[in-house]
C-alpha cells in the first residue's frame, strides 16, 4: 500500500486486517513478522515554506536529502543535525522527514539548538482508528491545548503514522571551527562539559578516538573569539580545524564512524554526563560521545546488557540498537518503571485500539 | 464564562471531606473558612472568582498524594495552584472543589552545574530558581514577565515562555523532568537529568496540560551560563509592514537576538505619555537585543544597523551605555502598566505567522472602530506571538461582554491566517470556548484520550482547555 493522499492514508488504516509495517525509507527494521508494507513515500513534498519565519511545513513522506537541498538553497538547515545510521547498521534506504521525526533522530547540534522535538512545530498524523488529527501548528509560541507534538516526536510510529510537519529551521552560520585535543576520557569529557558551561556558546561537545572535540559555529569575527576564549579557559594544547575539516570530525561524531566496522552488539546510551566515563569503563569495549558525554555509543560483546543496564543504574538508559550473537534474547528497548510502562501501554492502547502498528 | 455548576452532594459533604482531609495532614495545610479561602477564589483573571470548598496548602509530595488520594475516594474535583497568576483563569475554582496551592514548596533540593541542572519544590517562583545560581554565573532562560511572583508548578501547566525564548526556547525546552502526583495519589518520575525520554515523551504531554494530568512537586531544570553580555537598538519605522520586512530579513541574515519586541502606535504614544522613555512618534517600532561579548555585540548590531538603514527607518538608536539600554527598555516594559493607567484592559496573547501581522493589525484597527474600543499591540516579532492590549471600562455596563467579543474575534483571525489561539498564557476558561475554532472534534477527542489516562475520573482541574459540552459525559463519569 502506497498512499498519496492523507485520506487514502486514513482509508488504508481503517481497512487494514492486521498488523502493518510502516515503511519510509527502509532505514530501520520495523513492523511486526507478518505485517503489511505501508509505505509513507507517496505522502510527499512541501506545503510552505517561509525563510524569513524560519519555518518548513513538508509532508511526512519526503526525502531528509530533498527536505535538506531546499533549506540549503536558502542558506538554512535543520538545527538539530541528523545522523546517517545506514553505514553503522548496515542498512540502505532513503531517510524520510516522518521517519527523523519518529525516532526524534538528534545529532551533536542538540547541545546548543535542541533535538527534534524542540524544532518540532506541528504535526498531523493518522492514529490507528483511520482519525486524521493535527497539533500544533506552524508558530513557535503555541500553548492551546495539550502537546502531541513532543508526544509524536520519537514516539517510533507507535501512535500513528505522520503525514505532515510543520518544524522550525535555522540559518547556515558564516563559519565553523572545531578545537581538538587528545585527552584521556575523563579529562576530555570534563573539558566538554566545562565548555558548556561557559558562555560561548558552542554548537558541538563529542569525544571520539581519544580526542575532545568542541564545535563553534557563527559571524566570523564571533568564532574566532569564541575558539581562543575557550583555548585559553580549557588550557592545554588544542588543535584548530575548519571548514571541511571540521565538517568531517563532525560527521564522524554524528553518524559514529569509529564503530561502524566492529563486531559485537551496538548499543545507544542516554546518560547523566559526569556519569558517561564510569558506564563506559565499568563494562569496557569501544565507545563514541556525543552531546558532552550525554549520548554514549558502546560496541560490546553480545550478552552485556544486564551489566551496562546495572551500570547505568538511575543515570539514565540504554537500548541495543544491533543486537550480536549471545544478545538474541536481550530486550532492545529500556526497561521503563512499571507505573510509567502502564501509562505508555494505555495511550498506546488508545490511539491504535486494534493494535495496528504494534511491533 | 460558564463553568459547571457545583455538585449538591459534594456540597452537602463539605463536613467530611474537610475532616478527611485534616485527618491525613497538618493543621495548618487545610483551610476552609469563607475569609481566608476568598484568597483564592481567583487567579490573574480576576473578572471571575468563586470560593472553592477548601484549600490545601501541602509541604511535600507525600502530603500532597495524600490529599489527593482523599479526594480521589471522594470523588472531589481539584484545582492545583501554583501562584496564581494565571491570565486565563486556570486556578479558577468552582465551589466544589479543593484548590491545591504549592506554594508552601520552595525549596531547592540539588544544584548541579557540572551536568547544568538545578532541582526545585515547583512551587518556587520562576525568578527564585535564576536566583539561586546567578550568583555562580547561570540563569534558568525562561522568563515570563511575572517571573517575580508565578511559580515553576505554574510554568510546567502552561508551558511558559518569556522575552528570552526567542533564543533559548520555552519551559518544554528547558524542562528535564519532573515528579507528578496523580489524582489517585500515586507519584510518578518523569525524565531525569539526562537528555532524551526512554519511551513515549510524557514529560512533552505533561508540559502545557494546565494543571490536568497530575500535580508537579518537584521540577529538574536546565539552567544556562550567563552571556557575557547584552545590548539593544530601538529602530522606528513609518509602517507596520516595512518593520515586519525589517525583522523577515535581520532572520533570514543568520541573526538570532535574544528579543525582538514590537510596538505599534498607540501604544507607543500611551507608553509615552506615561513612562516618557522618549521613543519616537511613528507608526512602529523594533527593540532588538542582542547577546555574546562587546565585540560580538558590536558585529551583530553592525549587520542589524545595515539591514535597518536599508529600509529608512524614521530612527535607529543605539545604547551607548548601560543607562541608554536601560532607557530603550523602560517604554516596553512600562507598555501595559502604561495603558492600565489609561484604562481597564483586557490583554490577548494569540501567535501569527510572523509575516501575516501587517494584515493583522489592518484587521484590528478595522475592528477597533467596529467594536468602538481602542487597543494598542505590543508583539513578540521574533516568534509571533501578539499581545493585543483592548481598553474598556469596568465599570461601564456591558463593556467587559465588548471586549471579550473584540478579544474572541481577534484570537479567531490568528488562527485564520495560520496562527494559534494562546502563546503564552494558555487555554484556562478565556479560550475554552473557542477551542473548535482551531481543533477538530478528533484532534480534541486526541488530547482528551491523554486526560483519559492520566485522570480517568476527570478530577484534576475538570472545566478547564476543553469546552464543557465536549467534557460533559468525561466529567459526569
Amino acid at each position: 500500500m502506497r498512499p498519496e493522499t492523507e485520506a487514502e492514508l486514513s482509508e488504508a488504516i481503517r481497512g487494514a486486517k492486521g498488523p502493518l509495517a510502516v515503511h519510509g525509507g527502509g532505514t530501520r527494521a520495523i513492523g511486526a513478522p507478518q505485517a503489511q508494507l505501508l509505505e509513507t513515500t507517496g505522502l510527499a513534498g512541501v506545503e510552505l515554506y517561509e525563510p524569513g519565519a524560519l519555518t518548513l511545513v513538508v509532508r511526512a513522506g519526503t526525502a531528509l536529502a530533498d527536505v535538506e537541498a531546499l533549506l540549503a538553497s536558502e542558506q538554512q538547515r535543520l538545527s538539530f543535525e541528523v545522523p546517517d545510521m545506514r553505514a553503522l547498521l548496515g542498512r540502505d534506504g532513503v531517510s524520510t522527514i516522518g521517519g527523523v521525526v519518529a525516532a526524534n533522530a538528534s545529532g551533536p547540534r542538540r547541545v546548543q539548538g535542541g533535538a527534534c522535538r524542540d524544532s518540532l512545530l506541528g504535526v498531523r498524523f493518522v492514529d490507528g482508528t483511520g482519525a486524521v488529527v493535527k497539533n500544533g501548528g506552524r508558530v513557535m509560541k503555541n500553548v492551546t491545548g495539550y502537546d502531541l507534538v513532543k508526544l509524536m516526536a520519537g514516539s517510533r510510529g507507535q501512535l500513528g503514522v505522520l503525514s505532515a510537519l510543520s518544524l522550525r529551521v535555522q540559518a547556515l552560520p558564516e563559519t565553523e571551527v572545531t578545537i581538538a585535543a587528545e585527552r584521556p576520557l575523563e579529562a576530555g569529557l570534563a573539558a566538554l562539559r566545562a565548555a558548556l558551561s561557559s558562555p560561548f556558546d558552542i554548537s558541538g561537545a563529542g569525544y571520539d578516538r581519544g580526542r575532545a572535540l568542541i564545535r563553534i559555529e557563527g559571524m566570523a569575527g564571533s568564532v574566532a573569539y569564541r575558539a581562543e576564549a575557550l583555548r585559553q579557559r580549557l588550557g592545554g594544547e588544542w588543535a584548530v580545524f575548519s571548514g571541511q575539516e571540521s565538517a568531517a570530525l563532525w560527521a564522524g561524531v554524528r553518524d559514529v564512524a569509529a564503530l561502524q566496522d566492529g563486531a559485537g552488539s551496538l548499543w545507544r546510551v542516554i546518560a547523566k554526563q559526569t556519569e558517561a566515563a564510569r558506564i563506559a569503563g565499568a563494562v569496557g569495549g569501544r565507545a563514541v560521545f556525543d552531546w558532552g558525554g550525554g549520548l554514549i555509543w558502546l560496541l560490546l560483546p553480545g550478552g552485556m546488557g544486564h551489566d551496562l543496564r546495572r551500570a547505568l543504574g538511575d543515570s539514565g538508559h540504554a537500548s541495543l540498537w544491533r543486537p550480536s550473537a549471545g544478545d538474541e534474547t536481550t530486550p532492545t528497548a529500556p526497561e521503563e518503571p512499571p507505573a510509567i510502562a502502564a501509562l505508555s501501554r494505555a495511550i498506546r492502547a488508545r490511539f491504535d485500539p486494534r493494535q495496528i502498528f504494534a511491533t | 464564562m460558564q463553568m459547571p455548576a457545583p455538585s449538591q452532594a459534594i456540597l452537602g459533604r463539605k463536613p467530611a471531606i474537610v475532616a478527611a482531609l485534616r485527618d491525613v495532614l497538618p493543621p495548618d495545610a487545610v483551610i476552609d473558612a469563607p475569609e481566608e479561602t476568598r484568597a483564592y477564589e481567583c487567579d490573574a483573571l480576576s473578572a471571575y472568582a468563586c470560593k472553592p470548598l477548601a484549600v490545601v496548602l501541602p509541604r511535600s509530595t507525600a502530603e500532597v498524594a495524600a490529599a489527593l488520594k482523599i479526594c480521589h475516594a471522594m470523588g472531589v474535583p481539584v484545582v492545583p495552584r501554583g501562584s496564581g497568576t494565571s491570565l486565563a483563569g486556570g486556578a479558577l475554582p468552582t465551589a466544589d472543589c479543593v484548590v491545591l496551592a504549592i506554594g508552601r514548596m520552595n525549596r531547592v533540593l540539588e544544584t548541579d552545574y557540572d551536568n547544568r541542572f538545578i532541582r526545585v519544590e515547583a512551587g518556587r517562583t520562576n525568578l527564585a530558581v535564576t536566583g539561586a545560581v546567578e550568583a555562580d554565573g547561570f540563569f534558568y532562560a525562561p522568563d515570563p514577565s511575572s517571573q517575580l511572583a508565578c511559580a515553576i508548578a505554574g510554568n510546567v501547566a502552561m508551558n511558559s515562555g518569556g522575552a528570552h525564548c526567542l533564543k533559548y526556547g520555552v519551559t518544554t525546552n528547558n524542562l528535564l523532568g519532573v515528579t507528578l502526583v496523580q489524582m489517585d495519589g500515586s507519584v510518578i518520575e518523569l525524565g531525569g537529568p539526562w537528555m532524551e525520554a526512554a519511551g513515549l515523551d510524557l514529560l512533552g504531554v505533561v508540559c502545557g496540560s494546565e494543571g490536568q494530568l497530575g500535580v508537579v512537586t518537584e521540577a529538574t531544570l536546565r539552567i544556562l551560563p550567563k552571556p557575557e553580555g547584552a545590548r539593544p537598538v530601538l529602530v522606528g519605522f513609518d509602517s507596520n509592514e516595512i518593520a515586519g520586512a525589517c525583522v523577515s530579513d535581520i532572520i533570514k541574515a543568520g541573526i538570532l537576538p535574544v528579543a525582538i519586541e514590537f510596538m505599534d502606535r498607540p501604544c507607543i504614544r500611551a507608553t509615552e505619555a506615561f513612562a516618557k522613555a522618549g521613543y519616537p512618534d511613528c507608526e512602529a517600532l523594533l527593540i532588538i537585543e542582542v547577546e555574546g561579548s562587546p565585540a560580538e555585540i558590536d558585529e551583530q548590531l553592525a549587520r542589524i544597523k545595515e539591514i535597518a538603514l536599508s529600509h529608512d527607518p524614521v530612527e535607529f538608536r543605539e545604547a551607548r551605555d548601560e543607562d541608554q539600554a536601560r532607557r530603550i527598555w523602560l517604554g516596553r516594559k512600562s507598555a501595559f502598566g502604561a495603558m492600565g493607567q489609561i484604562n481597564d484592559y483586557m490583554c490577548l496573547d494569540g501567535t501569527i505567522p510572523v509575516s501575516s501581522l501587517p494584515y493583522v493589525l489592518r484587521r484590528i484597527a478595522e475592528m477597533s472602530a467596529e467594536f468602538g474600543l481602542d487597543v494598542g499591540n505590543v508583539f513578540h516579532a521574533g516568534d509571533g506571538n501578539m499581545h493585543p492590549l483592548i481598553l474598556y471600562n469596568a465599570n461601564k455596563p456591558g463593556d467587559l461582554e465588548r471586549c471579550e467579543a473584540f478579544g474572541a474575534e481577534i484570537l479567531k483571525l490568528c488562527v485564520e491566517v495560520g496562527g494559534c489561539l494562546t502563546g503564552e498564557h494558555g487555554v484556562g476558561i478565556e479560550k475554552r470556548d473557542l477551542m473548535t475554532v482551531q481543533f477538530a472534534p478528533a484532534d480534541l477527542e486526541a488530547q482528551m484520550r491523554i486526560k483519559d489516562v492520566f485522570d480517568p475520573k476527570w478530577l484534576l482541574n475538570p472545566a478547564k482547555v476543553f469546552p464543557l459540552d465536549t467534557t460533559a459525559s468525561r466529567r459526569a463519569g
